[in-house]
């Protein structure tokens, strides 16, 4: 992790001046709502509101708010399960976001996926996915499908697939790199590396644990930047996503933070060490934007507070749109198993007989 | 000519196969192929010669090996709408991909709450029987027919060839599609024109009074010439072929039985949890009263199976295993013809 901690005060010194002013608060507003609504899934979750695993963004607010800044409308967002705060910047409502981690109808799948398995296509959020790097072969898929419906150029689709430093590890990450080099795929991938695989080091998982540097062996250009710096990551990500669009090359971004909490919210993290515990506090990006942002006069205290009470009002609600939203009935049970219907699909509920009487 | 009038051409199962891959290639431009050596090789059984050349390489897509990759690029396509039909090369390989097939495909549409679907064929040339041994023989079909969000076709014929895997292409789920390799130099008759089956459907394609055999596959093709070799001696078999692994048509199957009051199942794979398991207990519970015998299973012994041909021959279910399993029930059953 210290390579990754030396890095840490370039961003601080870097001044935002050149952007302006309404997109500053914009990104602020974005990574507090994202801070807010992670802060009370955990509690929701401790209240057994919410069910399963579920991991939260806590600590990534920037990375997720710099990706998705740089993706367009119509790009595709393929994540890893840890995908609450992407889901919301692709601007699914909070509210239906949180009815699917309370497993309700209301929520974005109607409580089939939960908090893993986000997923809408007005948005073309493709997928949280709980097995790790199960979306990358998907996700190059996709990008595959989008050469055969248009040239590249300025205004092509292109997708975004995000995956854990964790993941870097597995057989689908190098055989997807291998095919989106070989056929030229308009996809970006992009690692991020919190450090931590659950509560295995990146330097005891990976054999080259820069990770940037995975993308050599497939020819594909790789980048590292600072996970905690919102503007570092989307001008990375948008270059990345530049040359994906009009080229067709494939890109490798890794955008490097510290994991604030456990792995999912019932980890303590008693494997972390101190010293980790108070560098990834100390990184912390939302409260050091915040900090930024008065320290240039961007906004004020009062006005950062009134963001930070916004959001915190806007997450109360979709809490309240959750818990009030209706549960799921299992005569839906098998309603979306197939979506061509064909004879003899069962339907039979445990302990039904498989024949009807004679 | 067929009752619908159309043509009827004799054809071996190999060239239903292509024929009907050329005539969705050619119907739909989102349909392509992808597999290894499908392309320049022109497919490790020859499925899809000549079409490289025709369709170029989009359509007709090489891949490298990695089965795991592109197995999940086809899902992703078809998640966007494509309709990939891919090629691997053996079933065997399949379980290289097996996290992308059962933990993605199978599971999307559902997971996502019917947002997605994954419009995706998978042919997978199986089965025994060709000296190749343990790792290159298995019949792995169950592993597919237990999961929910999967369909699983086995065709027998090459009639049912085109028409079951034309049904699978047109169909927006994941279609796991069967191909016994002992079948694929197979002939029969094949109507022209559009054929599209209706899947989840067994077929009785033989009639019968005395004992019904359930099959599926080439089990099917053994199954009818053991059926003719019989009914010289006066026993009357009726065959069902399943045609369908997953949906199960469990209706057909204890019609069946209900009226022949005996069956046997010859299946490919291994005896244990194997498809004749599932079939048994379905007969158990729907035609209980009507059975005369316990209902028999001839299936492969369970071994990995042996290089050597004698100890493969011993190993794989085969026409005399299976006449001596229904002559057992009949001679149980006292049976007089």
């Amino acid at each position: 992790m210290a390579g990754i901690a030396d890095k840490r005060a370039a961003h601080l010194e870097r001044r935002p001046d050149v952007e302006p002013v309404e997109v500053l608060r914009d990104y602020y507003r974005r990574m507090s709502l994202v801070r807010a609504f992670e802060l009370r899934a955990s509690e929701m979750y401790a209240r057994a509101k919410i069910g399963g695993y579920c991991h939260l963004n806590l600590g990534e607010e920037a990375t997720v708010v710099g990706l998705t800044a740089a993706l367009r409308p119509r790009d595709y967002l393929f994540t890893s399960y840890r995908d609450h705060g992407y889901a919301l910047m692709r601007g699914l409502a909070p509210g239906r976001v949180m009815a699917e981690l309370f497993g309700k109808t209301t929520g974005v799948s109607g409580g089939r996926g939960g908090s893993m398995h986000l997923f809408d296509t007005d948005s073309r959020v493709m997928g949280g996915y709980g097995i790790v790097g199960g979306q990358i072969p998907l996700a190059t898929g996709a990008a595959l499908a989008l050469t055969y419906r248009g040239e590249p150029g300025p205004d092509a689709d292109v997708v975004m697939c995000l995956l854990g430093d964790g993941a870097t590890n597995i057989g689908g990450f190098h055989e997807s790199l291998n095919l989106a080099g070989l056929w030229g795929l308009p996809i970006v991938y992009v690692v991020v590396n919190n450090g931590l695989g659950m509560g295995t080091s990146v330097e005891a998982a990976a054999a080259e644990p820069e990770l940037f540097k995975r993308g050599c062996s497939y020819r594909i250009r790789g980048q590292r930047v600072d996970g905690d710096d919102v503007l570092a990551v989307r001008d990375a990500a948008s270059a990345a996503l530049e040359r994906a669009r009009t080229a067709r090359e494939p890109g490798l971004v890794e955008a490097t933070s510290f994991r604030l909490r456990g792995h999912s919210v019932v980890d303590p993290a008693r494997y972390r060490s101190p010293e980790d515990t108070v560098l990834a506090r100390s990184a912390d990006p939302v409260p050091a934007f915040r900090a930024r942002l008065i320290s240039t006069g961007v906004v004020d205290e009062a006005e950062a507070t009134a963001i930070d009470e916004g959001v915190d009002l806007e997450v109360s609600a979709a809490v309240e749109f959750a818990d009030k939203s209706p549960d799921p009935t299992p005569d839906q049970l098998f309603a979306y198993v197939y979506a061509t219907p064909v004879a003899h699909a069962s339907d039979a509920l445990p302990g039904d007989p498989v024949m009807d009487a004679i | 000519m067929t009752q619908d009038g159309s043509n009827v051409r004799t054809m071996t199962f190999r060239k239903a196969l292509s024929e009907t891959l050329r005539a969705e290639l050619l119907r739909d431009e989102s349909v392509f192929l992808i597999g290894e050596e499908i392309g320049v090789f022109e497919g490790s059984y020859k499925i899809t010669a000549g079409l490289l050349a025709e369709f170029g390489p989009a359509r007709v897509r090489d891949t490298p090996i990695s089965e795991e990759g592109f197995v999940g690029a086809a899902i992703g396509a078809a998640m966007l709408g494509m309709r990939p039909v891919v090629e691997i090369m053996t079933i065997n390989f399949s379980l290289i991909a097996i996290d992308q097939i059962v933990n993605h495909a199978a599971k999307l549409r559902s997971m996502f709450g019917g947002q997605v679907s994954v419009p995706l064929v998978i042919r997978m040339p199986g089965g025994g029987g060709q000296q190749l041994a343990a790792s290159h023989s298995q019949n792995l079909e169950v592993w597919y027919a237990h999961i929910p969000g999967l369909k699983v076709l086995a065709p027998s014929t090459p009639a049912d060839a085109k028409a079951l895997l034309t049904a699978a292409i047109r169909d927006d789920d994941p279609v796991i599609f069967l191909e016994n390799l002992a079948l694929y130099n197979t002939k029969g008759d094949v109507p022209d024109g559009e054929q599209v089956a209706e899947i989840g459907r067994a077929a009785v394609v033989r009639a019968g009074t005395d004992l019904t055999v359930v099959s599926y596959s080439r089990g099917t093709t053994t199954a009818l010439e053991v059926a003719r070799q019989l009914a010289q001696d006066g026993v009357s078999i009726e065959v069902v072929d399943l045609r369908s692994l997953r949906p199960l048509d469990r209706e057909t199957i204890c019609a069946s039985v209900r009226k022949t009051t005996r069956a046997v199942v010859f299946e490919d794979d291994w005896l244990s949890y194997g498809i004749g398991a599932e079939i048994s207990a379905t007969i158990g519970e729907g035609a209980f009263d009507f059975l005369d015998a316990p209902v028999r299973r001839v299936a492969a012994a369970e071994v990995p199976l042996p290089y050597a041909k004698p100890l493969e021959r011993a190993a794989l279910p085969d026409a005399a295993s299976l006449i001596r399993v229904i002559r057992e029930v009949l001679d149980a059953t006292r049976f007089e013809g």
